[in-house]
Parts: structure tokens; sequence; C-alpha cells
């Protein structure tokens, strides 16, 4: 039992580690976010406007009407994506499993363009719900072809070939309409369908905040289960999980977060793999309760980071999110393989 | 029939609604341990994932202690029932106490937090399958042994009242299938824990079990206590063994005899001739044995592996039948091995054989005994 304790509390002295780090750099993060820009704002002038509310009043509209809702939309949409990967990664038992690869993100790109141009063009504008529902609509429809597919057919590299099938007929489908499609908003529309965090409202980030804040609390309450979902199926039931709901649990759950990221800003590639991945190397453990809160706090992590590359490494034009989040994901995800090759 | 713990009647088992075995009717005591046997793909494990509830049953009910299988919730199941598979696990980043900590699933609240006294159950089970030394080591990297010995540790855990096994001996060393099968022996002795498993180790079977059931083709073949199911000719047919033999009284198999007119006399007794006759198979040379009296232990397996076996009932003198029949076989065979008789008054006449054989320079004393 001493040894036991022992053993307990250097684990949970790591997983404080760990949660300080993220929660420093997300600090700093946000930070630069706000300080770096076109127009640069010293961390003093920072403080007066968030705390006190006064300053230069060019500086004020650029914190609160730009650069704070795109920072708080990328920490949102950013662990809400690594999250929805690693539930992903649990339910096909596949660390390379995530919204981007299996063509979750493409299926709802291809929705949520189809939905834009028909509203548009009906009523002249669209709600951020409807765009939404669209997403989870699109999330769905992939997951669906995926999971028939995975009963035929079983195995990492199918699964993932299917993916990119599917991946690949939804962009070509989106960017056949998208090219057809009259209408001033398509400049717009091609914009959001290669990713971006740009032109976020305060709306947006109370939409997003809802919709992810409580999927991520149910994620949260669902940690008992997943983790008896990772020792596989059978012994998850033997244990009392009552699968076929869980199964349904797990794919909503995780559309809901990947088809809120999609309708806001687009696909956005390698977080949902790479994140989740990092996380549970940094911990050393894949117990769902501490890794969820820190998948998520990761994600926005390396969301924010790669937001603020996109919009300063080559200013005054943006990068697109994708570009920059695979830059840094793909390699991630190349060493896992190697990794797991190796291990094996 | 209350006294039965588990029960099945008219279970028909299969998948996709294409029945593979119908009609198992079983009653478990509580604290028997049953196993089935039969050649792969038989549905041993389709019958195993059945009464898991893995796969739903085609027909027929299952009672687990008075109640319907079916009717229970996964969860009051998962207190009373634990199961070991085969199906390989393959967890990321979880040490061999993680998995065994997982075994507490039923009992832990809400986001599965382990109590102090968890831990100590986990540490408990961790004891009694010899595992504690491996608390700390990554599953993925434990021998094939180590990790069923984790698996049966986190059944335990569970507290079940019956315990489910797919094949748990399967990968193990000779010592730790002994080990594993004596857990449960005294797991279902003393606590009265319920066991059914399958088994490929017939031998082992019929060593451990209170029950055993045949399964093979689409009904259960034969069902009972060892003494009744291990019958020679029962067990080749379960298995389709027209070459091999099975030897009932120690469960042992041997491979066929060699072919032909013997070639070599063997004499021995109590035990003497065993190593001989093994010998001689293995360089496939055709021989006979005797005079073993029925009782003898060379006579159990003389039977099996000599093409011909002179023999005399126990504690009789040697007949003018047996005696005749053994000096035309000191004729006939190019050498007779001496591996070693004791003699008494009963079996005098063996000396005259010895005598006769070692007159016609035939005679040998096996040393490489």
């Amino acid at each position: 039992m001493e040894q036991e304790n022992l053993h307990t509390y250097r684990s949970t002295a790591l997983y404080c580690v760990v949660f300080i780090a993220l929660l420093a750099a997300l600090f700093v993060i946000t930070v630069l976010n706000i300080n770096i820009g076109s127009v640069p704002i010293s961390v003093g002038e920072i403080v007066r406007i968030l705390l006190h509310k006064e300053g230069n009043p060019t500086q004020v509209s650029i914190i609160w009407k730009i650069r704070l809702p795109r920072i708080l939309m990328a920490a949102l949409l950013g662990g809400a994506l690594s999250l929805s990967g690693f539930l992903l990664q649990t339910f096909f038992a596949n660390p390379i499993a995530g919204p981007f690869v299996l063509g979750i993100s493409s299926g709802a790109k291809m929705v949520v363009a189809l939905s834009m141009i028909y509203f548009i063009g009906a009523f002249g504008a669209v709600s951020s719900w409807t765009l939404i529902i669209a997403a989870f609509v699109g999330s769905l429809l992939s997951v669906g072809f995926i999971l028939i597919m995975s009963r035929r057919l079983k195995g990492m590299a199918v699964l993932l070939v299917a993916g990119i099938m599917i991946g690949y007929i939804c962009s070509a489908i989106t960017d056949f309409v998208v090219t057809f499609a009259e209408d001033s908003d398509i400049v717009n529309l091609h914009g959001w369908s290669l990713g971006s965090f740009s032109g976020m409202s305060w709306d947006n980030v109370r939409i997003a905040a809802i919709l992810v804040g409580v999927t991520t609390l149910a994620v949260f309450l669902l940690s008992k289960p997943i983790g008896a979902y990772q020792l596989g199926e059978a012994y998850a039931q033997s244990m009392g999980v009552n699968i076929r709901v869980f199964r349904v649990a797990l794919i909503v759950l995780s559309s809901i977060l990947s088809a809120c990221v999609t309708a806001f800003a687009g696909p956005i590639s390698f977080v949902g793999i790479a994140v989740p991945y990092l996380v549970k190397r940094l911990l050393n453990t894949s117990k769902p309760i501490v890794v969820i809160p820190a998948v998520f706090l990761g994600g926005a992590v390396f969301c924010m980071g790669c937001d603020l590359i996109a919009r300063t490494a080559f200013a005054p034009t943006e990068l697109n999110i994708s570009t920059v989040t695979s830059v840094f994901g793909a390699p991630v995800v190349i060493g896992m393989m190697l990794r797991r090759n190796k291990e094996r | 029939m209350a006294d039965f713990y588990f029960q099945t009647s008219q279970l028909t088992v299969g998948y996709d609604g294409k029945p593979l075995i119908r009609d198992i009717t079983i009653d478990i005591a509580k604290g028997e341990i049953v196993t089935l046997i039969g050649p792969n793909g038989a549905g041993k494990s389709t019958i195993l994932k059945s009464i898991t509830r893995q796969l739903k049953a085609i027909g027929g009910t299952v009672v687990l202690d008075g109640q319907s299988l079916s009717g229970l919730s996964y969860k009051e199941l998962a207190t009373r029932m634990a199961v070991v598979l085969t199906e390989r696990m393959k967890p990321e980043l979880m040490t061999c106490r993680d998995i065994v900590a997982t075994g507490r699933y039923p009992y832990t609240g809400r986001l599965g937090l382990l109590t102090r006294r968890d831990e100590e159950k986990v540490s408990e089970a961790m004891k009694i399958v010899h595992a504690l030394e491996l608390a700390h080591r990554d599953f993925n990297a434990v021998s094939d042994g180590q990790r069923q010995r984790i698996l049966l540790a986190r059944a335990i855990c569970q507290e079940p009242e019956i315990i489910i096994l797919d094949e748990p001996t399967s990968y193990l060393d000779i010592r730790h299938k002994l080990e594993l099968l004596s857990i449960l022996r005294s797991m279902a002795k003393e606590k009265g824990i319920t066991v059914i498993m399958s088994l490929h180790e017939i031998d082992l079977a019929q060593k451990i079990s209170d029950k055993i059931l045949c399964v093979k083709g689409d009904t259960i073949g034969s069902c009972g206590t060892p003494e009744e199911v291990f019958d020679e000719e029962k067990i080749r047919q379960l298995y389709d063994i027209a070459e091999g033999y099975f030897d009932p009284c120690f469960g042992s198999i041997e491979l066929p005899r060699p072919r032909g007119n013997p070639e070599i006399l063997v004499l021995s007794s109590c035990g003497s001739g065993i190593g001989v006759y093994r010998r001689l198979q293995k360089e496939n040379v055709p021989f006979c044995a005797g005079i073993l009296y029925t009782n003898d232990l060379d006579y159990r397996l003389a039977r099996l592996l000599a093409s011909e076996v002179i023999t005399e009932r126990p504690f009789h003198e040697i007949s003018d039948a047996a005696f005749d029949r053994a000096m035309e076989k000191v004729r006939a065979c190019r050498c007779v091995i001496d591996a070693g008789c004791e003699i008494g008054p009963c079996n005098r006449r063996m000396q005259d054989i010895l005598d006769a054989a070692k007159g016609l320079g035939k005679l040998q004393t096996d040393c490489r005994k």
C-alpha cells in the first residue's frame, strides 16, 4: 500500500504540472494574441482596456470587436476539435481517427456550403444555428458512411482510406457548387471553406460557448464508460456499459463538437489527431477523467497558437488556419505512426 | 431445482439468427467448475458469448440465480458475472494495475474514482494471481502469460458470483496453467464462485472440472462428470481422432502406434517398460509387450502403443495360453528387450521366457532406460 501511495502521488503530481503548464501557455498565448497584430497594443494598454475599460478608442474597438472574440473562438473551437478527435479515436479504437481524416469535417463543409447558397439565395441571410445544424447533418452523414464501411472492412488503413475518399467526394461537390454559385457572398464562402477564425462576432462566441460547453460537460460525465470502452466493446459490456446507447452518445457528441467547429471556422486539419496524442504522452496515461479536460485545454492552446501564426506570419496576408495546423500537426502524426510501428 | 445457480434450458445460440448449436440445457450448482471442450470452431466461444450476453441467444433461456439473464440490466449483471475473453486488448498507456482496477467499475461512482477500499480490493486481487510485482508495468509490455493473470485479477476484482473464461490457458506455460487453474479451483471451492470456461487441454479439463460439456455438431454431444464423459471412444469421436489415442485414466494423448508386424518383444512390469515403448514408437518400430497384468502401469500404455499386448489377469499365475503366445513372439521377433521385470511367485514363468530369449541370443537389457 505504501508503494501504491507513492505511485498515486507521483502521477497526481505529473497531472498537476501538466495542467499548470497548459493553463500558463493558455494565458501567455492569449496575451500575445491580443498584443500582436497590425496595430500592436502593449501589455499595459491591454490591462487598462480590459480591466478599466478605458484607453485609446481605436485600440478598445480592436480588442473588443476583433481580437477578443477571435481568440475566444479559437480557444473554444480548438478544444472542441481536439475533444472530438479523442472521442472518435476511442470509438474506433484507432489513434489516427479524427474529424478531418475521416471526412467528417468535409461532409459538414459540404452540407454547410449547400445550405449557405440556398439560404442566401432564398432569404439573403443565414443564421448561425442553421449553419450548425447543417454541419451536424453533414457530420452524421459522413460518420454513418464510415460506420457502414467499418462494419465490412476491418483495420486502420481501410478506415483511413474510406475517410479520405469521403473527404474528396465531399470537397469535390463543395468546389463544384462554389464554382457555379452566383452570389456576392461566394468570396466569403470561399474563405470559410478553407478554414479561418477571422470575422467572429460576439454572437458567434455566445452560441459556440453554449454548445461546446454543454457538450464538453457531457463528455466529461461520460469519462467512466469511455474508460471502460478503451478495453474493447466486450469488456465494457461485461462491466455494465450499455454499449448501444453509449456508442450512439459517443457519435452524437463528437459530431456536435466537430459540426460546431466546421460551421464557424470551416474544416481544420490534424488538430483532432495530434493534440490528443501529445496530451496523452505528456500525462503518461489515457484515463479519460484527466485526459478529457487536458485535451480540451491542449486543443485551445494549439489552435490559438496556430491562429496567431496564421494572422501574423505574412501580415497583412492571412494564412488559412489549416495551413498552419498542418505544418505543426502532420509531423506529429507521422511521428506517431513511426513510433507505433516500432512498438509492434 | 432451486439449488442450481446457473441454468440454461433449450438454449439455441448462433450468429445473425442462424442457429449453430441447439437445445443446450445445463444445470450448474454454486461453486461448480464447468468446462466446455471440443474441437476448434465447434462453438465453445459462441456459447460463452451467449451466456455473457455479448451475443443474443436465438432461443431458450438462461437463468442466473433464479433471474432470467435477459431481464437483468447490464449493471446488475456486471456485479455478478465477470469475464476473461480471448479478444486481444490493446489499451493505450495503461499499467497492469490500471487494467485490474477496471474490474471495480460496477462499484464506483459517476466519475469512476477509486476509493481506498477499491484500491485494497485491487491489491488483493493482484496478490491472489501473484502479479503484485507487475503493477506498474505497461500492460502492452508484459508477456502473454502475465497478461492472462492480470485479466484474471481484473475478473476477481469485480467480485463476481460467476466467472466465465474463454480459453484462459492458451499462451500460458505449464506452470502458469497449473497456477491459474488452482486459483480457479480455490475460488470455486472456498468462495463458492461458479466457473464456466472453455479449455483445449482435455487432460486439465478432466482434472479440474466438476462437469464437462462436449461441444460438437449442432447439439451438445455429451454432458456430465469427467468420469462419465471421459470415455475413450467419446473423446475420439469428439475430436475426430482416428489416429492418435487417448487414455481416459490420466487424460493423456498418445500418437498413433507404429504399423506392421512386431519386430521386438518388450518384457517389463510395473512401469519399467514405459520408456522403452516411447522410444520404440519414436523410432517407428512396431513391437509387442508382455506378459502384463491388466492392472499393470505398463499395460495402460502398451495397449495404446504396442501392436500386441500379451496379458494375464491380475495376481494370477501366468497361464499356458499367455506363456505359449509369449514364446511364439520370442521366436518370431528379431530381438527381445528386458526392460526390467520384478519376478515373484505369480509370474515366475517370466524367468523361463527370459532364459529362452537368452538361449536364442536375442535378449538385450535396456541400458538406455
